[in-house]
């Protein structure tokens, strides 16, 4: 159980570099467990001393699911059936995305009595919020099961491919959540900077619209958020119980890996300077 | 030295204080423009050098500001050196804030494992030492409640019984235990001795003389980020002591 390591600045060899990543594993072994207990407490804390409970986590999504059906069902009619399914797909992932990251995002900076006095692999943070958040949003999805049963929509075997697209889903969140975790340290207004970014990820993500209603034109924005390519690759199997379109489950690999690991680099060379900003 | 537990090579520490705090990205994009972000630069540590060796029990003594907790902080690694490097072989407590790790909103109980787990443990491991954490925490059924309730006494007590018993091969002290009333202190002095006895290192940083000659074999004297001298406590204590009264 060694928690102490050699750490220094300049001259790295690319052999130097493996054995750094090689010890990594090595405390992530050694502090895994604290990676447990912190996810427990965010679950225990984040509804303590409310009636209901773990019930907000199912109540929450429907009830907004409820109201957004009312105001766009009728819009939206003729070109979607079944659209409190097809919302809630939607609504779901993002809801995940957007919760998971900007709790991890206040982490670090909410770690700072911690992280000032004790020594502790400091992406544990970042990482245990976007997991405990995971836990909450699978339970939520009880939501999407109900509902699916309830209208007696059609479910395929293809449904099997879902969880590897909430895996996917869960890697990108996680390389995100360490990025702004970083970023946060450094300018605190990027917190009111990212709900902005969120916002516009939201209504470019066609949660609530059919995708064919975006003019060609405007269909880069889609294209180029990739929250879209999550919830378009999950209703494909979902919602229309469909076999998955390899491109788009290509581009979801590929974006998620694409964050994991901009996350960890970001993360890792910026994270010995958090300290003189807390 | 072969093999030393801690191995201190070259280290300099150096702060860069912006001498506004830009903490906004509008200011520090219109600092940057004009080019107005102006550092202070000072080192708080400088080319420093040394090695500890296993069982021994070293005392940091300096004037305030001489770089003492810095060091300290870099051992227990909250900090990396901007030169230098420093190996440590062993696992660390550090005792420099007792329950430090704690959330208030969890009870002691919950807390034990979580601050425990900071300090890297596992869970069987922390089952097996809970009882005797609790028994020297002595808190009685303060342990199932929220800890934000505790007294400063108690959290105390349940930090440094938790941080002791993780069994850990070097203990770094920012000066020893000024909290607890004086059974408490009694009993974690005791358990303290008891530890230096069973070849635990010790990295103390104090200002008091009298725990210098009492506790240490040696004596790292720092004296603006730099090391002035190491020794024997017979030895540098006395000439410390003269060049304090100098000042």
């Amino acid at each position: 159980m060694f928690v102490g390591c050699v750490f220094e600045k300049k001259g790295e060899s690319n052999l130097r570099f493996f054995q750094k990543y090689l010890r990594y594993i090595g405390t992530f072994n050694d502090y895994s467990y604290l990676l447990v207990m912190l996810i427990k407490k965010d679950i225990k804390i984040k509804y303590k001393g409310s009636y209901l409970g773990i019930l907000w986590s199912l109540m929450n999504p429907m009830f907004y699911m409820l109201i957004l059906t009312l105001v766009f069902s009728t819009i939206f009619k003729p070109s979607i059936n079944n659209f409190p399914v097809y919302l809630i797909c939607g609504l779901l992932l993002f809801n995940f995305f957007s919760s998971s990251t900007n709790a991890s995002m206040r982490s670090i900076v909410g770690a700072a009595q911690l992280i000032k006095k004790i020594y502790v692999p400091k992406y544990i943070f970042p990482m245990a919020k976007v997991i405990s958040d995971f836990i909450f949003f699978l339970i939520s999805l009880v939501v999407l099961v109900g509902l699916m049963l309830i209208t007696e929509s059609t479910i395929t075997w293809n449904v099997l491919f879902a969880p590897l697209y909430l895996l996917l889903l869960l890697i990108f969140c996680i390389g995100i959540g360490l990025i702004v975790s970083t970023i946060v340290v450094f300018f605190r207004d990027f917190e009111h900077l990212y709900s902005l970014v969120v916002m516009a990820m939201m209504y470019s993500s066609a949660i609530f619209y059919p995708v064919d209603i975006v003019p060609e034109r405007f269909s880069f924005i889609l294209r180029f958020n990739p929250m879209f390519h999550f919830i378009d690759g999950f209703r494909t199997v979902v919602y229309f119980g469909e076999f998955v379109s390899p491109n788009n489950l290509l581009t979801c690999i590929l974006i998620s890996i694409v964050s994991l690991i901009s996350g960890i680099l970001i993360f890792e060379k910026n994270q010995n300077k958090f300290i003189f900003y807390m | 030295m072969s093999n030393p537990i801690i191995d201190v090579r070259n280290v300099s520490m150096k702060f860069r204080m912006p001498t506004q705090k830009v903490d906004n990205l509008k200011e520090f994009f219109m600092m940057k423009i004009k080019r107005t972000v102006q550092y202070k630069e000072f080192y708080s540590l400088r080319s420093v050098n040394f090695q500890i060796a296993k069982g021994d029990r070293i005392a940091v003594i300096g004037h305030n500001g001489a770089g003492k907790s810095t060091l300290l902080k870099l051992i227990a690694g909250v900090m990396k050196p901007t030169e230098g490097s420093i190996t440590v072989n062993g696992s660390i407590a550090p005792l420099l804030e007792l329950g430090a790790g704690f959330d208030p909103e969890l009870s002691g109980f919950e807390n034990i494992y979580l601050n425990a787990a900071i300090l890297g443990k596992s869970k069987s491991y922390i089952d097996e030492k809970l009882s005797k954490i609790i028994e020297f925490a002595d808190v009685g059924d303060f342990i199932y409640m929220a800890v934000k309730n505790y007294s400063s006494g108690m959290r105390a007590r349940l930090g440094f019984a938790i941080a002791t018993e993780v069994n850990p091969d070097i203990l770094l002290i920012d000066e020893l235990l000024s909290v607890g009333d004086q059974t408490f202190r009694q009993k974690s002095l005791n358990r303290m001795e008891n530890m230096m006895r069973e070849g635990k290192t010790v990295v103390l940083v104090t200002h008091d003389i009298n725990q210098v000659l009492t506790y240490a074999n040696r004596v790292i004297w720092l004296d603006k980020g730099e090391v002035k001298d190491i020794g024997a406590p017979k030895e540098i204590v006395p000439r410390y002591q003269q060049f304090m009264k100098l000042r």
